[in-house]
């Protein structure tokens, strides 16, 4: 049986998507932390070490160093190599810059930690202007 | 949440599209981004730095700049005076580390793209060194993190964190949101640091801002540092500001009696000031020491992140010259192209070239490709004295070693990591 919550948040920039839950605890920088040929994570230290976020709702902590991203996350969306949304709990400059740029969804500042509120495998819908998302749980 | 944020009559021209369409999708980016944070109002900017790196660019960016390029003057010409970051490629030198000559050439269209814009291509990350040094107080949309944490904390200058496409839309309407890093009351302090030990040499000033950066949780934590009697030198406090801004996701720092906001704790904290952390020798040994596992090979010996000052660069010349860098070893040196000239006139290029190392202008090592000119070159175990580049090179395939720039030299002549 499944069972549906609503999260509130600040509101974000992007279009409403949906899509499956891929989550951590760990920060995130696109530069630093992933493969974007492969579309995988490639830092051997973050906990999503390997794994494929392409068309993924990334949910992780925070949005770290490395202003490239800004760039990268278009970059990425035009090679149709990008997560589907991005969610985190604090966004930086650049994050919010690139989403701006990229058209990539994105929205941070949630009622309480969201890499606790979602887990991997989770359906989530994210309507950024709202400042909602629905988490759908199996 | 707040509402709209207020925009004056220049303002509402811009979003209204009366300077041209390039300048209306430029403030309507930046419109999005202050709604983002909540930004009351723009604030114009004097100087703009731009991430210009065609690793960072990728092919979509680089056909989006050319775009831009073909408009006429008056739609496309950059407001104000606005520089680069490191480009991808050294275009005199490309071939001696093995570069893929399609990323120089996708360099070479970013370059002329930029400066059909009108944009100076300074391909500089010390630009606080080497360009212009910003002023206290003065408004700045600069790009690199480096470059922005230390106009911010060292000179009193006031930036948040400018992406590529954001410093260009900055510089194409000559503002921002006022948002961050720009407000009085986002400067204050927030995570109080005591140092128990002077750093001893640039690593360590480097891994001492890899701890502080490591604890910070947030883009607007302020951490707050006491302990360091007596300034750090420019080159220390660039490390130092570099790491952190690496490790967190940090533009500014106070350091208390040494940087302009903090000239004691009262100043930087609005109530009490919280408990301190406190970080000693064995925090930085242990830091440097996670970095030192898996044997004594060496394939390649990097100094940049940040590029070299001249100041460096006469130390890293004094370190080898007369020496021979080991046959298995490479030695690269990257700075700005204004550093490399002087380093020719000094002769310290020579110093360094003749010993069997590279210097490279207008690059950053991480900025040129890094993993692809690491498998080119058949780079794995990399050593550096900068505690940034290591953290980035974890993710690029590289098995990094932060040292001292004297042990850094010791162990490209010896072929072997000594320390």
């Amino acid at each position: 049986m499944s069972s549906t919550i609503i999260l509130k948040a600040h509101a974000g920039i992007g279009a409403d998507v949906s899509g499956v839950a891929l989550v951590a605890s760990d920060n995130f920088s696109a530069r630093y932390d992933l493969n974007r040929i492969e579309g995988i994570f490639s830092r051997p230290q973050h906990k999503l070490f390997g794994q494929n976020y392409v068309g993924r709702i990334l949910v992780l902590n925070a949005a770290k160093g490395g202003v490239a991203t800004a760039w990268m996350l278009r970059e990425m969306a035009e090679r149709g190599m990008a997560p589907a949304a991005l969610l985190l709990n604090f966004a930086n400059t650049i994050m919010a810059q690139g989403a701006a740029f990229g058209n990539v969804p994105l929205m941070d500042r949630f009622e309480a930690d969201v890499t606790e509120l979602i887990r991997t495998g989770d359906h989530v819908e994210v309507r950024s202007s709202r400042g909602e998302v629905i988490v759908t749980r199996s | 949440m707040t509402g709209e944020p207020r925009l004056n009559e220049e303002e509402r021209a811009l979003l209204a599209g009366a300077y041209g369409e390039p300048r209306r999708r430029a403030m309507e980016q930046l419109l999005s981004v202050g709604r983002f944070f909540d930004a009351e109002d723009f604030v114009e900017i004097s100087q703009v730095h731009l991430m210009a790196d065609t690793e960072a660019l990728g092919e979509s960016g680089v056909e989006f700049l050319e775009a831009l390029a073909k408009l006429p003057w008056e739609e496309r010409r950059v407001r104000v005076p606005t520089i680069t970051d490191p480009r991808g490629a050294d275009f005199k030198a490309y071939d001696r580390i093995k570069q893929d000559r399609s990323y120089v050439a996708l360099e070479r269209r970013a370059s002329d793209a930029f400066a059909a814009l009108g944009i100076m291509m300074t391909d500089t990350c010390i630009n606080y060194q080497t360009v212009i040094p910003p002023v206290k107080g003065e408004h700045l949309a600069f790009g690199d993190t480096g470059s922005s944490i230390y106009a911010n904390s060292v000179l009193g200058a006031r930036t948040n964190f400018e992406g590529g496409p954001s410093a260009l839309a900055a510089a194409l309407t000559g503002r921002v949101p006022r948002y961050g890093f720009h407000l009085d009351r986002c400067r204050r302090g927030t995570t109080r640091f005591v140092v128990q030990d002077r750093p001893r040499d640039l690593s360590d000033w480097g891994a001492l801002g890899g701890l502080i950066g490591r604890r910070m949780r947030s883009y607007f934590e302020v951490p707050v540092i006491e302990g360091i009697a007596g300034s750090p030198t420019s080159d220390e406090i660039k490390h130092f500001g570099a790491a952190l801004a690496s490790y967190g996701s940090t533009p500014l720092f106070h350091m208390i009696g040494i940087t302009p906001e903090a000239p004691d704790l009262q100043s930087v904290f609005d109530r009490n000031s919280p408990d301190p952390i406190q970080l000693g020798r064995q925090d930085i040994d242990d830091f440097l020491a996670g970095f030192r596992q898996g044997g004594d090979k060496l394939d390649v010996v990097v100094f940049a992140a940040p590029q070299l000052s001249l100041v460096e660069l006469q130390q890293l010349g004094g370190l080898m010259k007369g020496r021979r860098i080991h046959p298995d070893v490479t030695l690269i040196a990257t700075t700005s192209p204004e550093i490399k000239s002087g380093c020719d006139r000094f002769g310290i290029t020579a110093e360094i070239e003749e010993a069997g190392g590279i210097l490279l202008e207008g690059v950053c090592f991480y900025q040129m490709h890094a993993r692809e000119i690491g498998e080119a070159n058949g780079w794995k175990r990399l050593m550096s004295n900068s505690a940034k580049l290591v953290n980035i090179l974890g993710g690029y395939g590289y098995d990094p070693v932060l040292g001292s720039m004297q042990a850094c030299v010791d162990s490209a002549v010896a072929g072997r990591i000594v320390a």
